[in-house]
């Protein structure tokens, strides 16, 4: 079968890849349906991941969120039609002691390698996750993110100590939102406190107990443990407050991402014993644990819902371009490609 | 129901010397047809899949799908007809003496030797077959078409923007295109080679679906090999 890929060839600019795929192989394949745009795949659609990488990673399909259908398995094990979400993370090897999405040899789809954007997708039948059937496909297709939370909350409760009680979460975007939202799901008597700067972004955190402006934290505010969504210049702001702030050996989770380097105040991390817990992406494990939270408590997507910004039907290139430079004019929510290409 | 009918009656004389008929030689080491047929198999909507091929290529055809894994019960080989309509023909007889016919039942029809298509442009003639009855898919014609009825003088430049390629699948409803092909005289037959087209003269509305510029049509021995380029071309990098 000649599969078509729609790569990312320079800045803005999409074209047609054809492979010659096998229905023989072990993997199974998942038409695309719901797609979503991330900021990762924003920083290589308009340049910003600077001309090395590049120059090194395209032409590169991007994506990496999103669900499907499965249009054949070679083994007939999972039946044709059945929804399910695609994870991006595709290891190479088994560590006992370090996750599937921190091993070096792993490769991530639409970095590197091509992501989703294609006529079919073909993956190794431990990445892919069933999805249940109350979740709405444009929320599903941001499961992904969501994971990258489940993710990191997983770590956390290895690595912090146990005390729980007030949790900070700075960044007021979409990672944020959904922070914010499993805390208060994963710990509902914990007090969950979103730092913020833009009131309108704030105003959807309806399900938190506490919303602050960045500039304005109360004198001797406290909290046990923080989460830095913020990512880009402003964490290192982020963190400097969460240090401020957060009581001795509280934990620090780092989720949001900086192309540069960030200085971080040592001294009182050193004085206050504290745990800074970086994680990134997720690994299947994560998508399960998501998709059973999604089971166990339907009101999770319908919250995410709200995320929902532009959905773009996408039959053509150029819709997809379309689709990025909508996604680019927004301050706030997801925007999802119905694959219909 | 929806079925697929993929027409590989020809024996591809335009190919020139070559050892088979052209939908059975390689790109990419694997033969046109199961490319084709491949995509036809990824589509859950398509109940059943019927290859019409020569009548001695019928074993042939049967051992490559078997070498390919597609030797399923959701494919079935059948031999081809005189001409491209009969060998629709010959299909729906075979949907017939399956399942019998439904009257909205439809049958997506296409070339084998067009292995390029894709996953929308089979979505969208099982979705506009099944509300028009009757679809071709096409593109925008890039050039200007030139009409001749002589071969030496023009006899007319149609308006380009109103002018497109034919490119396959077509799509039909099986109960109102075997009906409409019966009723066509021997004469009418000869002429009206595109199923179509019978459509379009009996009056009928024909839906159209967009194509794509590389859902070409692999016939010539240049075709093949802009086929293989565009395959190659893609490697990674």
């Amino acid at each position: 079968m000649i599969n078509q890929i729609y790569r990312l060839v320079s800045a803005r600019q999409f074209e047609l890849s054809y492979k010659d795929r096998s229905l023989q192989g072990e993997e199974i394949i998942v038409r695309p349906t719901h797609l979503s745009i991330c900021a990762a795949d924003q920083r290589y659609y308009t340049g910003r991941r600077g001309a090395k990488a590049m120059r090194q990673k395209l032409p590169m399909a991007l994506i990496h969120e999103g669900i499907g259908e499965v249009a054949y398995d070679p083994k007939h094990e999972i039946p044709v039609g059945t929804r399910v979400v695609m994870v991006p993370n595709t290891p190479t090897e088994d560590d006992p002691y370090v996750a599937e999405n921190y091993l070096r040899s792993s490769r991530f789809r639409s970095s590197g390698y091509d992501g989703f954007m294609q006529d079919y997708v073909f993956l190794k039948r431990d990445r892919i996750v069933l999805l249940p059937e109350h979740v709405c496909p444009n929320v599903a297709s941001f499961t992904e993110l969501v994971t990258i939370t489940t993710h990191a909350l997983s770590r956390f409760e290895q690595k912090a100590i146990k005390r729980r009680g007030r949790f900070g979460v700075w960044g007021d975007g979409n990672l944020g939102y959904i922070t914010c939202l499993l805390l208060k799901y994963m710990y509902p008597d914990c007090h969950v406190t979103i730092f913020g700067k833009t009131q309108y972004k704030l105003d959807h955190f309806t399900f938190v107990d506490e919303a602050i402006f960045i500039n304005e934290i109360p004198e001797n505010y406290e909290i046990d443990h923080a989460i830095e969504c913020a990512g880009g210049k402003g964490s290192q702001y982020a963190i400097d407050q969460m240090i401020d702030i957060i009581k001795p050996e509280g934990a620090i989770c780092l989720l949001g991402v900086s192309e540069f380097p960030v200085e971080i105040n040592t001294r009182m991390v050193l004085e206050k014993g504290l745990t800074l817990i970086g994680s990134s992406r997720s690994g299947s494990l994560d998508f399960q644990r998501t998709v059973n939270m999604y089971k166990k408590y339907p009101e999770i997507p319908e919250y995410l819902s709200t995320l929902v910004g532009n959905v773009t039907r996408v039959e053509s290139v150029q819709d997809i371009t379309r689709a990025f430079e909508e996604d680019l004019s927004r301050s706030w929510g997801k925007s999802v490609m119905e694959w219909k290409i | 129901m929806i079925y697929a009918g993929i027409l590989a009656g020809g024996k591809g004389t335009r190919m020139g010397n070559v050892p088979m008929p052209k939908q059975f030689l390689s790109l990419q080491n694997k033969p046109i047809i199961i490319h084709t047929v491949e995509k036809f198999v990824l589509n859950p909507r398509i109940q059943k899949i019927f290859i019409a091929v020569p009548r001695d290529w019928v074993q042939h055809t049967r051992d490559l799908l078997k070498k390919y894994g597609l030797s399923i019960p959701r494919i079935e080989v059948v031999s081809g007809g005189r001409d491209r309509n009969d060998t629709i023909m010959k299909v729906i007889d075979a949907i017939e003496k399956n399942a019998g016919i439904q009257t909205d039942d439809i049958l997506i029809t296409h070339d084998a030797v067009r292995p390029f298509l894709t996953h929308r442009i089979i979505e969208q003639n099982i979705e506009k077959g099944l509300e028009v009855g009757a679809v071709d898919t096409v593109i925008s014609a890039i050039d200007t078409i030139v009409a001749s009825e002589d071969g030496e003088f023009i006899s007319d430049i149609p308006r380009r923007d109103f002018m497109y390629q034919g490119q396959t699948p077509q799509t039909f409803n099986i109960v109102e295109l075997r009906e409409l092909y019966q009723a066509l005289s021997d004469d009418e037959k000869e002429i009206l080679t595109d199923a179509a087209k019978i459509f379009v003269m009996k009056g009928k509305k024909v839906g159209i679906v967009k194509g794509e510029t590389f859902n070409i049509k692999v016939t010539t021995p240049y075709d093949l090999n802009v086929a293989n380029s565009i395959l190659k071309g893609s490697l990674d990098k």
